[in-house]
Order: structure tokens, then C-alpha cells, then sequence
């Protein structure tokens, strides 16, 4: 029975891995580590999800798109989002793979290790440049800031660094 | 404490603070969008939206909590009580400034950056109390909060900052605006009525104390720009945390609700 639970939640975890975030096409909602808990029992998944940003339009988009990918798996009768704050949902939980998928969207990943105070580095996602400049730190979305590549001559944005701040 | 650990009186008091903090944000971010597309460049456009945006989701989680309460559901919260109900502060309903966001706006930058940066400050204050709060789920929304109204802060002070240290003009502006804040932001730093039992629920500092806080940076900051330091903000309007508010409350409220209202069972 624990074996079958087990494989449950990985083919559970493989479609969250399909469900993107609906402002950034390329990445995951796995891969931007917005995904906390998963509990499977009897046909019944729960999921707890991290939100990024507070205001966030996307939120209920994201809601809407989990439970249409994980209620159309064979042995899911039914699934729960729940948005939790516990842990914070921080930029160092962006995946590896997230960081690149990020950078072919034209978005720079935050600094994987910020503490809030402290100035980023940030490169250009196209030249990998550091010789960049902060032209706001708000963007076209609430977790997004918008810079300029002084070498390529490319604007370019970056995602911004959030940490806990205690 | 939890949802389930709470006595009737600390619920109570938990629900009056929280219609207070989710009726400043609401308000103010309501007035932030006004700006938009009026804001005195794009980049600033882009930046003050964004912050409203926040805003209005710092206002959702706290009108969530009021929801897990009993209290009905957020939106219906956000859309469908009238004025008196608010528990907002008055100088944060105030208008921008003469004229609509559709006609003829005359907007005060100045007195967005004075309200704004003054709140900004105290926001703070209040947070940084609130991650202490008895009340758990109400401190892991604070720790929240602070993440991106730490970026909110820093924009602020850097318009007044730069402002007050401007052209002649600019200070003149500035200063005008300072004395109509002045006027009526003691009642951002108020409890309200229910004052002594929020604070003895420990869900917040006490009053006087986070009110001696901001004063403290105040005075600071205005020694910074070199600026007179004119002492106790006042409360000349009346306390918004008794339900007392001024027609821009009543006029902000019809605008933003009227399509909700249209049909509050739909899914907007």
C-alpha cells in the first residue's frame, strides 16, 4: 500500500511539474519552488502552495490550473489547494533548472543567497554582462524588476530577490 | 494562540485590529491606483502601481484572516459594507487632490509622497511588532508583508528624501503637504476604542509605544533634510477607527464597488 501511495505522489508531483506559472510561460510552478506539501489519501490530493507575491493576479489562475492537471490524473477523484505562508515563500527556493528556464525568458534569477539590505548581483540573462544598471526596481509584474545591459545594449528583467526576513 | 485557542473577548479584539491594518491598505492602495497613468513619469507609473498591487494583496490577507473568523467572505468584506464599518484612518481615504482620475485630475504629488512615506514608516513599525504576534497565523502574514513592503519603504524615502532636498518649489510643496498629514495622521497610529484589549491579547505593541517609535524616526528623518520637526501628529477629523469618515470615503467605496455590486453572487 505505501508503495502505491509513494508512486501516486510522484506522478502527482510530475504534473505539477506541467502546470506553468501563467506570467512566465517557461517555468514550472515546481521549478519556481512555489509548492510546499503534497498529501495523498484515497483518491484525495491536498496540495499547499507557497504564493510569490502577495497581490499576485496569478494566484488564482495557478489555483484553477493545479486542480484541472492533477484532477485529470487516473486515480484522483478530487484536489485541494491550500495557500499557506509558512514557510515564506523566498527566491532561493527557485530550482537550478528554474534559474535557466528564467534566463531563456529573458529574466535574470535573483541572487540565489540575497539578504534583504544588501545590493544584488545580476547579470544580463543574454551576454551574462555584469555591467548592468537598475532602471526600477518594480516591474511589468509585482515580482519582477526592470534593468539595462550596458554591454549588449539589451533592457532585460530580473526577478526580485526576496528573503526572510525573520 | 490559534483560531481555536482564542477567548471571545481576544477575538474580538484580533477582528477589530484586523479590519483596521485591512482597511488602511485597502484604502490607500485604492487612492495609489488612482495615479496610474497620472504619475509624474513612467517609470514612476510602473513602481506606484506595482506597490498598490501589493497592497491590495497585504489588504486580502488580512480581510482572509477576518474571513477564517467568521467574518464572511473577503470579497464581500472588500465590496459590500458601507462607510461606517471601515475602520480605515481618515487621512488615508482622503483624494489625491482636486478633479477624477477621468476628469480634469489635479493630482498633489507631494501629498502622495508625504501620506505615502508616512504610512510606509509606520507600516513597518507595525509589522516588525506583529511578527511577535500571540496570534500565529496573523504573525506568518506579517512576515509576509514585509518582504515587499520592505521595497515599498525604500521608494518612499527616496522621493521625500530627494524632494525635501530639492527646488525651493519642491520644499514649499512638500511642506504644505507635511502640514495637512500632519493634521490628521494620529489617526494611523491609533488602536481605536478596542485599544486596551488588543494589547492585552498580545497581538501588538501597545499604542504608545509604536506611536513614540515613528515619532522617533520622524525626527530623524526631518533633521536629515533639515526640516522643522512640528511634534504630535494630530487627529483633527475625527477617528476612523470608530466608523467616523469624511464623504471621500463614502465616494471611494461607490467607485470601487460598483461592479461588484452590480451582481455579488458572480464570480468577478
Amino acid at each position: 500500500m505505501s508503495e502505491l501511495k509513494h508512486s501516486m505522489t510522484d506522478t502527482v508531483m510530475d504534473a505539477l511539474g506541467d502546470v506553468k506559472d501563467p506570467e512566465i510561460a517557461s517555468v514550472s510552478i515546481l521549478d519556481l519552488g512555489m509548492i510546499h506539501e503534497v498529501e495523498v489519501t484515497d483518491g484525495k490530493v491536498k496540495v499547499s502552495v507557497l504564493p510569490t507575491f502577495s497581490g499576485c493576479p496569478a494566484l488564482h489562475i495557478i489555483e484553477r490550473d493545479i486542480k484541472k492537471a492533477l484532477e485529470s490524473l487516473e486515480g484522483i477523484e478530487s484536489a485541494e489547494v491550500n495557500f499557506v505562508f509558512t514557510p515564506s515563500w523566498t527566491t532561493d527556493r527557485i530550482t537550478p533548472e528554474g534559474r535557466e528556464r528564467l534566463k531563456e525568458f529573458g529574466i535574470s534569477p535573483p541572487p540565489a543567497n540575497h539578504v534583504m539590505g544588501e545590493p544584488w548581483e545580476i547579470d544580463c540573462p543574454y551576454c551574462g554582462s555584469t555591467y548592468v544598471t537598475m532602471e526600477n526596481i518594480f516591474g511589468p509584474t509585482a515580482c519582477r524588476s526592470i534593468l539595462y545591459c550596458k554591454s549588449c545594449k539589451n533592457p532585460f528583467e530580473a526577478m526580485k530577490p526576496v528573503a526572510d526576513m525573520g | 494562540m490559534t483560531q481555536e485557542t482564542l477567548k471571545p473577548q481576544e477575538k474580538a479584539a484580533l477582528i477589530e485590529l484586523l479590519y483596521q491594518m485591512g482597511d488602511d491598505d485597502f484604502i490607500l492602495a485604492f487612492r495609489g491606483s488612482e495615479w496610474l497613468g497620472l504619475a509624474p513619469h513612467i517609470e514612476e507609473d510602473v513602481a506606484f502601481s506595482s506597490i498598490s498591487q501589493d497592497m491590495m494583496g497585504h489588504a486580502n490577507l488580512y480581510y482572509r484572516l477576518l474571513e477564517d473568523l467568521g467574518e464572511g467572505e473577503a470579497d464581500r468584506i472588500a465590496h459590500l459594507r458601507t462607510p461606517e464599518q471601515f475602520r480605515n484612518a481618515i487621512i488615508l481615504e482622503e483624494v489625491n487632490g482636486p478633479g477624477t482620475y477621468l476628469k480634469e485630475p489635479d493630482y498633489d504629488w507631494a501629498f502622495a509622497v508625504v501620506r505615502n512615506y508616512f504610512y510606509a514608516v509606520h507600516k513597518q513599525i507595525r509589522l516588525e511588532s506583529l511578527r511577535h504576534s500571540s496570534y500565529e497565523p496573523l504573525a506568518e502574514a506579517a512576515r509576509k508583508i514585509m518582504t515587499e513592503q520592505y521595497y515599498h519603504l525604500m521608494h518612499w524615502e527616496v522621493w521625500f528624501k530627494q524632494l525635501m532636498t530639492s527646488t525651493d518649489e519642491a520644499i514649499e510643496r512638500m511642506n504644505a503637504a507635511i502640514n495637512k498629514v500632519w493634521r490628521d495622521f494620529g489617526g494611523v497610529l491609533t488602536l481605536g476604542p478596542s485599544y486596551a484589549d488588543i494589547v492585552k491579547a498580545d497581538l501588538i505593541d501597545d499604542e504608545a509605544v509604536m506611536k513614540k517609535r515613528w515619532m522617533n524616526k520622524m525626527e530623524a528623518v526631518f533633521k536629515e533634510v533639515g526640516a522643522f520637526y512640528p511634534g504630535e501628529p494630530r487627529m483633527e477629523r475625527g477617528n476612523g477607527r470608530n466608523g467616523v469618515h469624511t464623504d471621500d470615503l463614502k465616494q471611494a467605496l461607490s467607485t470601487l464597488s460598483e461592479v461588484y455590486a452590480t451582481n455579488p453572487a458572480t464570480g468577478w
